[in-house]
């Protein structure tokens, strides 16, 4: 059993899922479960669970918080890096020969054609995303306020994200201390 | 070389400040890059298509497309170490010392406070999207009110009502509505020139 758990055979199983996963980090997650809490066994369910809140609730990409998590659950931080690059890895090569093939046919008409076509579904995409992420919270007029704060600062003034970000976290520290004895408790939610 | 330098400094912020993974991203790709001049509006859009319809999560393949656009092949590579690096730190450091508290309930909270503004600014980037794709314009500030209809170009407008009934109403898959759009746009824009 130890010697399954090689840092080959993680690196070689998060290759597979960063390489066959569509659709970006919501995706992977049940890949991640199937692998190394199905099939393997290397991993309870109950922490791998736990890796997944942890993941939703600092900064980055979920599936590379997760995969990090993983790698370094298995293997302290060889098992992090080497399960952070198979999942990096596809990505960054099939979308080196994208960006490539884009930059030298975008401008043909028939190219152009399908991007115009593309770019307007992208934006019912985007509306449909934030949609869905306001179900949980559209009710609240608090959020609300801090939904259309946000994106009237970053829509009319053009604030820079990262300001905003920060304003709000220093704003959240604040009000969720005040608010943390009546408000209920929460659970991660969809992306 | 200042070209990496400062592709690896916007990429770590764009991964230190992407909280809630994926969507997050586009705002601050929107402030970093197209803010200062290494990427445009569209390209933006396109990289969100794209993203759909290759493999791996949405953060590298932006990191990546941006990186390569930007400087080449080493720009893609240092770019993507760029943004999962603030993630290994703070995850490796959690899981060292913090693991048995991934259920801080203060850091739960400010996460939790954060997704109407993370939201909000997810929709900022819907329109930044739109206004390139429906009006042919780059910024909000080019935008006018008093041509909001007859500035708008009506064929990308039917695409996107048409693709956000696709979405919305019968749950059809992103994949699946940029391919869709893709060869709906080739036929009628590329082929026929509307």
């Amino acid at each position: 059993m130890a010697e399954r758990r090689s840092l080959l055979r993680i690196f070689l199983t998060m290759l597979k899922i960063g390489a066959l996963t569509f659709g970006g980090g919501y995706a992977m997650v049940p890949l991640f479960r199937e692998e190394f809490v199905s099939k393997n066994g290397w991993i309870s369910d109950e922490d791998m669970l736990n890796m997944i809140a942890l993941s939703q609730s600092v900064p980055g990409a979920i599936a590379v918080n997760c995969s990090i998590l993983i790698g370094y659950r298995l293997k302290k931080l060889r098992g992090a890096l080497v399960a952070l690059s198979g999942v990096v890895l596809p990505s960054l090569i099939v979308l080196t020969a994208v960006t490539y093939l884009y930059t030298a046919v975008r401008d043909n008409p028939y190219v152009a054609g399908a991007l115009r076509g593309i770019r307007a579904a992208v934006v019912a995409l985007l509306v449909s995303a934030f949609l869905s992420f306001m179900k949980p919270f559209y009710k609240d007029a608090v959020s609300m306020t801090a939904f259309f704060a946000a994106f009237i600062l970053s829509v009319v003034f053009g604030i820079n994200s990262i300001y905003i970000i920060l304003g709000a976290m220093a704003f959240g520290v604040t009000a969720g201390i005040w608010r943390v004895r009546t408000a209920p408790p929460v659970k991660g939610g969809k992306p | 070389m200042t070209q990496l330098l400062l592709m690896a400094w916007i990429f770590f912020k764009i991964g230190l400040f992407s909280i809630g993974g994926g969507y997050a991203m586009l705002p601050l790709i929107n402030s970093e890059l197209v803010g200062y001049g290494l990427m445009t509006a569209v390209e933006v859009t396109d990289i969100v298509a794209v993203s759909q319809i290759t493999p791996g999560p949405f953060a590298i393949n932006a990191a990546t497309f941006a990186g390569v656009k930007t400087a080449g092949l080493p720009g893609g590579v240092v770019a993507t170490a760029a943004v999962v690096l603030p993630s290994l730190i703070i995850t490796t450091l959690l899981a060292r010392y913090f693991f048995k508290f991934e259920d801080n309930i203060i850091v739960r909270r400010v996460m939790w406070g954060l997704r109407p503004v993370v939201t909000g600014l997810i929709a900022s980037a819907a329109v930044l999207a739109a206004l390139p794709a429906l009006y042919g314009i780059e910024s909000f500030s080019d935008f006018r009110w008093d041509t909001a209809l007859s500035g708008l170009d009506i064929p990308s407008a039917v695409f996107a009502l048409l693709s956000g009934i696709a979405i919305i109403k019968f749950k059809r898959s992103p994949v699946l509505i940029i391919l869709a759009a893709g060869i709906a746009g080739l036929l009628l824009f590329g082929v026929f020139g509307v």
